[in-house]
């Protein structure tokens, strides 16, 4: 059964290790819903945290591929209970529509979203949550024309109380 | 041998570090990790290193020159199976670079240490469509197991140490590093130092107690354990330790492709071959075990048929090197990661001393079957025409086990894996997994080279041999005594089989009129003959065996025989078909 799920490598930050990873989905054909790739809590290891709608066989034997280069220090996966995640949409409307209707204010102040800038042309409204609740907001705020729109690739933390690598960090006896 | 660099410490007065530019410290780096020879072919970009190379050639490295650079990258792959050491490619930026791909792409498929250098343009020029601009490493990175782009001649000597750890750890692979122009003409403090490690990288995992015991106690309880041989097990340098675990437990065992002469062929618990034209018993017990020991090996389609309908009914213990590699095609029951040498020798002590008689008897029965069928037709043919089998046979008779052989790819692959015998460890050097024809040629240059001392026979098809047949030239040139054996039975005979047996014998493209390749040979001062009459068979291999350099024995064999047995694709190994 295709479910979500979070893989998170945790890599050395070396050239052309996006494109060995991305090579190994493709090759699979497993398309990937979204990427991250930013600097993890331990000091010169980065994390690549990619989301994949695909089975369990399937992700875990890319898992292991991912693993298997020589770059990449541990990777993992999860389930979306095992992960507390987070994404971010940014949202450009005409500053015209915001004056002109109160809805847009309300969409704002109910969604838990936020006013990045307002000028006299246009307004950038800021909104973190699942992607489902971003895309609610898109949707509404859409009514009204949403001149530009992005959204960032899902970050996500796991419900372990330490970074999974740190165990392995030991194990090898290196010093985080 | 002493090493330049350290010749000049030994004198006392040399600074720890020299001046040098980047294209001499490529050399140096390759002599300090004891290289010794190298197959390549120059071109712009990789000027410098070869003008390097000019001062060191023959004293300390030997540059064999090939004819195209694939066949430099077969070559090495050749040196690297035979003599267990890293197989050294060197090719131009562009064409070059892209030519060495199909070796790579087949040394990472079958698990071969090689370290390929390639030149890139000047770093400048990187991206701009310069002229031989490629980026190699862009292509080479799903086949590399890893590469680098180099940009500056300081780093040469890192990258190279990092390239050969690589290359030769763990489970063993091609790497790539490439070079530009202006950091081989730079000049730096040369210093080197070997790499032992590296930090995001475990070669091997750590074998595990429990494992061993789990896998020990299902191994005692078993009626009919059956153990399958991969090239792990040769890679591994674990033949001694494979033998005392087949011994002490009495388990019969039988070999992948790659697998092969890891187990002299005439020990009493060798049960032949595994897969699509593996041996009748093996494949058929294969599904009839009750627990399978997989040692260093990784169920390749070619092995298990229809992965669906394979080894079901048993419980699978596989010793593997590389994590990635369990439950990838076939699901364990135990898996016991890490190096095969180190974990056979701790399930051996775990294991009890048995002996499986009757079950080894059902394999002898399967033996007799396959004999009556398909081996006695092969190997003593009453019919007019040659078959390659009897031609392996003869060939056998005269070399008793001690000879490298090296093949290309099809039906003389497969009959020469199944009859050749062998003695020793290493004496296989064969593409199993890319199934690259045109690789047993320049793979035999690089075999007689990584075993001097040792007969090399490569057993080459008529297709296979023109793919690479400008490799003659490196034959010539360099004076590489390999026998080659042409079974020419003007087909691509493997396709040929297919369109016989599954396409009505609709035979597309697969006929072949052919030179006079004793006349190639000739021109290329390569002594050969061309048998055509069963009378003259043995005679002229004798004449092959008996010649100091290298020589071309064409033997015309039966143009439309299939090799058998055969698991055809998508069907299990039980279906296997003797006829």
């Amino acid at each position: 059964m295709e479910q979500e799920y979070f893989i998170t490598a945790f890599s050395e930050n070396s050239i052309g290790l996006l494109n060995r990873i991305t090579i190994i989905f493709t090759r699979r054909q497993v398309n990937i819903e979204s990427l991250n790739v930013s600097q993890s809590s331990i000091h010169g290891i980065h994390k690549f945290t990619i989301v994949v709608n695909t089975t369990r066989e399937k992700v875990e034997k890319v898992t292991k591929q991912i693993e298997k280069l020589v770059e990449v220090l541990k990777a993992f996966y999860h389930t979306s209970e095992e992960v507390i995640q987070q994404e971010i949409a940014v949202y450009k409307v005409k500053t015209e529509a915001l004056m002109n209707s109160k809805e847009i204010e309300n969409l704002v102040r109910n969604s838990g979203a936020r006013i990045l800038e307002i000028t006299p042309d246009y307004t950038v409204i800021e909104k973190t949550g699942y992607k489902s609740e971003t895309q609610e907001l898109f949707d509404k705020l859409d009514q009204y024309g949403v001149t530009q729109f992005t959204r960032s690739g899902t970050v996500a933390v796991t419900k372990n109380p330490k970074e999974l690598l740190t165990e392995y960090l030991k194990e090898v006896g290196w010093k985080a | 041998m002493d090493t330049l660099t350290k010749k000049k410490e030994d004198e006392g007065q040399a600074p720890k570090t020299k001046r040098i530019t980047g294209s001499e410290a490529i050399i140096l780096s390759l002599i300090e990790e004891g290289v010794e020879v190298i197959f390549g072919y120059p071109g712009g970009n990789i000027m410098p290193v070869y003008d390097a190379l000019y001062h060191y050639q023959d004293k300390h490295i030997r540059h064999i020159l090939a004819r195209h650079e694939q066949g430099a990258a077969h070559a090495a792959q050749g040196y690297a199976r035979v003599s267990g050491k890293v197989g050294v490619a060197l090719a131009t930026s562009g064409p070059g670079a892209t030519n060495l791909i199909t070796g790579i792409a087949d040394a990472l498929l079958d698990s071969t240490p090689l370290v390929c250098i390639t030149g890139q343009v000047g770093s400048p020029l990187l991206g701009t469509d310069a002229f031989q601009e490629t980026d190699v490493i862009g292509i080479s990175m799903p086949v590399t197991k890893w590469n680098v782009l180099v940009t500056k001649a300081e780093d040469i000597p890192a990258a190279i140490a990092k390239a050969f750890y690589i290359a030769k750890s763990g489970r063993p692979g091609p790497v790539l590093i490439d070079i530009t122009k202006d950091a081989q003409f730079a000049q730096f403090d040369y210093e080197y130092k070997k790499c032992t490690s590296v930090r995001s990288y475990i070669p091997a995992p750590k074998v595990e107690a429990s494992k061993i015991e789990e896998a020990a106690t299902i191994i005692n309880s078993a009626q009919k354990p059956f153990a399958l041989i991969g090239q792990g097990v040769i890679l591994g340098a674990a033949e001694a330790e494979l033998r005392a675990f087949l011994e002490k437990t009495g388990i019969p065992a039988a070999w992948t492709l790659l697998g092969n002469s890891a187990l002299p062929t005439d020990h009493p618990l060798n049960v032949g071959m595994l897969g699509m034209h593996g041996n009748y018993g093996p494949n058929i017990k294969s599904n009839e075990c009750d627990v399978l020991i997989a040692i260093g090996m990784r169920f390749d389609d070619r092995v298990t048929g229809d992965v669906k309908r394979y080894a079901k009914q048993a419980k699978v213990i596989h010793l593997e090197i590389d994590p990635a590699e369990v439950d990838k095609n076939v699901k364990t029951t135990v898996a016991i990661l890490g190096d095969v040498k180190e974990s056979l020798p701790l399930l051996t002590e775990k294991v009890s001393a048995n002996k499986h008689e009757a079950w080894m008897e059902e394999f002898k029965k399967c033996a007799e079957i396959e004999f009556e069928k398909v081996i006695k037709h092969d190997i003593f043919p009453e019919k007019e025409g040659l078959t390659m089998g009897e031609v392996i046979r003869k060939i056998n008779e005269k070399t008793k086990g001690e000879a490298v052989m090296v093949t290309d790819v099809g039906q003389q692959q497969m009959i020469a894996s199944r009859y050749f015998k062998f003695n020793k460890t290493r004496s296989v050097v064969t593409s199993g997994g890319l199934g690259t024809m045109g690789f047993g040629l320049p793979a035999a240059i690089g075999a007689k080279l990584g075993a001097p001392d040792r007969e090399v026979i490569a057993v080459i098809g008529d297709g296979g041999l023109q793919m690479t047949i400008q490799e003659l030239g490196t034959i010539f040139q360099d004076e590489v005594p390999v026998k080659i054996v042409l079974l020419n039975n003007t087909f691509l005979g493997m396709v040929r089989q297919w369109q016989q047996l599954f396409f009505d014998k609709r035979y597309s493209s697969t006929p072949l009129i052919n030179p006079d390749f004793i006349a190639i040979a000739k021109a290329y001062c390569i002594a050969g003959e061309k048998v055509t009459d069963r009378s003259n068979l043995e005679a002229a291999i004798d004449t092959m065996l008996n010649h100091k350099g290298p020589y071309l024995l064409e033997v015309k064999v039966e143009k439309e025989d299939n090799v058998f047995p055969m698991v055809p694709a998508g069907c299990s190994v039980s279906e296997i078909r003797l006829e």
